[in-house]
């Protein structure tokens, strides 16, 4: 497949806001069970305004995924109206609400706003409660964008359980790295908690990216050159596609790079995705030095796009099959 | 339940392109707006098409045999298309089985196409809207055009008859018929897309003629010639002559 950029950034930009949402949450949580020092209310606005600002860049990078932007305006709202069968329609309507619940959260705290919802008789129930609701928003959200792919059983490298899971893993991977380095400089007493974290889904991230990797090298395809025009005859070969100029069958559903590009830009997410945060969270939680985990958060949103880019160009869809030749 | 469908001929088919151009001419002129061309003449051409003829090559030579092979959107019976839609856009027909697009809600995302194994669909890049071989359904139900001229515009223009139309859910119909009795298959089976259009396969036509035909074994007297020998008698006709 073609890599689209609009897609590429809107599935890394939303991955980093729902993951530093859920890592503010679990601090939340922790924090209220007094397993964690409690923060104050500072900390969680400010921490859920920067996972707005990704989410609100995630919603800007896909209206340039829309034929033409204008139709966010004039026709995108129908996008919801399909949620029964279609999980782009779902993730329509998952981001909408995940944004809006950020948003709850973020004044929630701003406001300082609280009661005692449970009769609990402790502080922060009204700020749980919104923040559950976002946190399942951020995982339902996760697992839409998975799905989005993993049910297009046409493209067999993403039609895999894999695909969700990693999408959930390695958005919150990047969630819970830049939440150490905002923790470094707003709540040391979370740095450890966050950056141990981070080490984890990272490294959980890296199993199932390359469980990912090594099933969709070794994919037995379902349609072959026989079945796509009903011949039986071990060699088939297509002489002309019909066409000199090219199509949007040529243009959408083939890469482009060579084999050299595909595989540079494998290992270049590799390294910058897992190898390198790994590398700078454990230096940074050993050394104390937060500066480090800024070059691990921005060394694994480089190497998501890349990730990202590899995922949509290493899908092999069997329309190519039809457009093999130029003639 | 109707089910439209085409029947495409592969032992027929000549690989001219007239049901390319027909289909462009036909849908460009349309109630639908035009299917655009971009750059004609320029250095990279491109534009919309709901239908193509391709070339394949079958065997290695000295045995070779050419296969020209139109595809357009097959109007899968449990078409993938359709349920991955978000806005409900793209439809399949309850009355005729069509599979058609509305281009005044589609938000061009391209999920369908992908949700498509035979890649049946086209981005319009002027329109900005996915695209796709409507059946020429503004002109199969147009009244004002003679009954027998009621046939999507490949069909009409096909100079072999190598493309059917009809509705594969009437087994008496033509293209049912076809079907049954001319091995018609579909493409890719293996998706459970159950494509409505069918290809019938290439058939051979041979000649048997075994030995027994050359040298006759049931003529053991060699008696070829059953008329009787000419009499040397003077006859009737002598005489007159």
């Amino acid at each position: 497949m073609h890599p689209a950029f609009s897609v590429i950034f809107l599935t890394t930009l939303i991955g980093v806001g729902q993951g530093l949402l859920l890592a503010l949450f679990s601090a939340q949580a922790y924090g209220m069970a007094k397993i964690l020092p409690a923060q104050p209310d500072a900390f969680f606005a400010t921490g859920s305004f920067i996972a707005l600002l990704f989410l609100l860049g995630g919603l800007f990078a896909a209206v340039f995924h829309l034929g033409k932007p204008s139709y966010f305006i004039t026709r995108a709202w129908r996008g919801m109206s399909q949620w029964r069968t279609s999980w782009l329609s779902r993730e329509l309507i998952a981001l909408p609400i995940m944004i809006g619940l950020t948003f709850i959260y973020m004044a929630v705290y701003y406001f300082g706003l609280d009661a005692d919802l449970y009769g609990w008789g402790v502080e922060g129930q009204l700020p749980l409660t919104v923040g559950i609701a976002t946190a399942v928003a951020a995982i339902g959200l996760f697992v839409c964008t998975g799905m989005i792919y993993a049910a297009v059983k046409f493209l067999q490298e993403w039609a895999c359980a894999l695909t969700p899971v990693n999408y959930f893993l390695l958005g919150t991977a990047s969630g819970f790295t830049l939440a150490t380095w905002y923790a470094a400089g707003a709540a040391p007493g979370l740095v450890q908690f966050f950056g141990t974290w981070a080490i984890v889904l990272t490294l959980a991230g890296l199993v199932t990216r390359a469980a990912a990797l090594f099933r969709n090298g070794r994919i037995k395809r379902k349609s072959t050159m026989q079945t796509a025009i009903g011949v039986r005859h071990t060699k088939v070969q297509q002489k002309s596609m019909g066409m000199m100029g090219g199509a949007y069958n040529t243009r959408e559903y083939f890469h482009g790079a060579t084999v050299v590009m595909l595989k540079s830009v494998k290992w270049a997410f590799l390294v910058l995705t897992f190898a390198v945060p790994l590398l700078m969270l454990w230096a940074g939680l050993a050394l104390g030095d937060g500066s480090l985990f800024l070059l691990a958060f921005v060394a694994q949103y480089v190497g998501l796009l890349f990730e990202r880019w590899f995922f949509f160009a290493q899908a092999n869809h069997p329309q190519n099959l039809y457009y093999q030749i130029v003639g | 339940m109707t089910q439209l469908a085409l029947v495409i001929d592969l032992n027929v088919c000549v690989g001219c392109h007239a049901c390319v151009t027909s289909c462009k001419q036909w849908n460009t002129s349309g109630q639908a707006g035009p299917m655009f061309d971009d750059r004609p003449y320029g250095e990279n051409p491109t534009g919309t098409f709901f239908n193509r003829v391709q070339t394949y090559e079958v065997g290695e030579f000295p045995c070779t045999e050419t296969i020209h092979f139109p595809k357009s959107c097959l109007h899968c019976e449990d078409a993938p298309c359709v349920p991955v839609c978000p806005t409900g856009a793209s439809y399949k027909r309850k009355e005729d089985g069509i599979v058609l697009v509305d281009y005044d809600k589609c938000i061009g995302c391209k999920y369908c196409s992908w949700a498509c194994p035979y890649g049946a669909r086209e981005f319009d890049e002027n329109q900005k809207v996915m695209k796709k071989c409507t059946l020429c359904v503004d002109r199969i139900y147009d009244q004002s055009i003679p009954e027998d001229r009621r046939k999507p515009a490949c069909v009409i223009s096909c100079p072999t008859s190598a493309r059917l139309f009809g509705d594969v859910h009437d087994p008496d119909s033509e293209v049912s018929v076809a079907i049954r009795e001319s091995g018609g298959y579909q493409l890719m089976p293996e998706w459970g897309t159950k494509p409505a259009n069918h290809y019938l396969p290439r058939r051979k036509t041979k000649m048997h003629i075994h030995e027994d035909e050359l040298k006759r074994a049931d003529n053991p007297l060699k008696k070829e010639d059953i008329r009787h020998e000419t009499s040397t008698d003077t006859t009737l006709d002598d005489w007159l002559m």
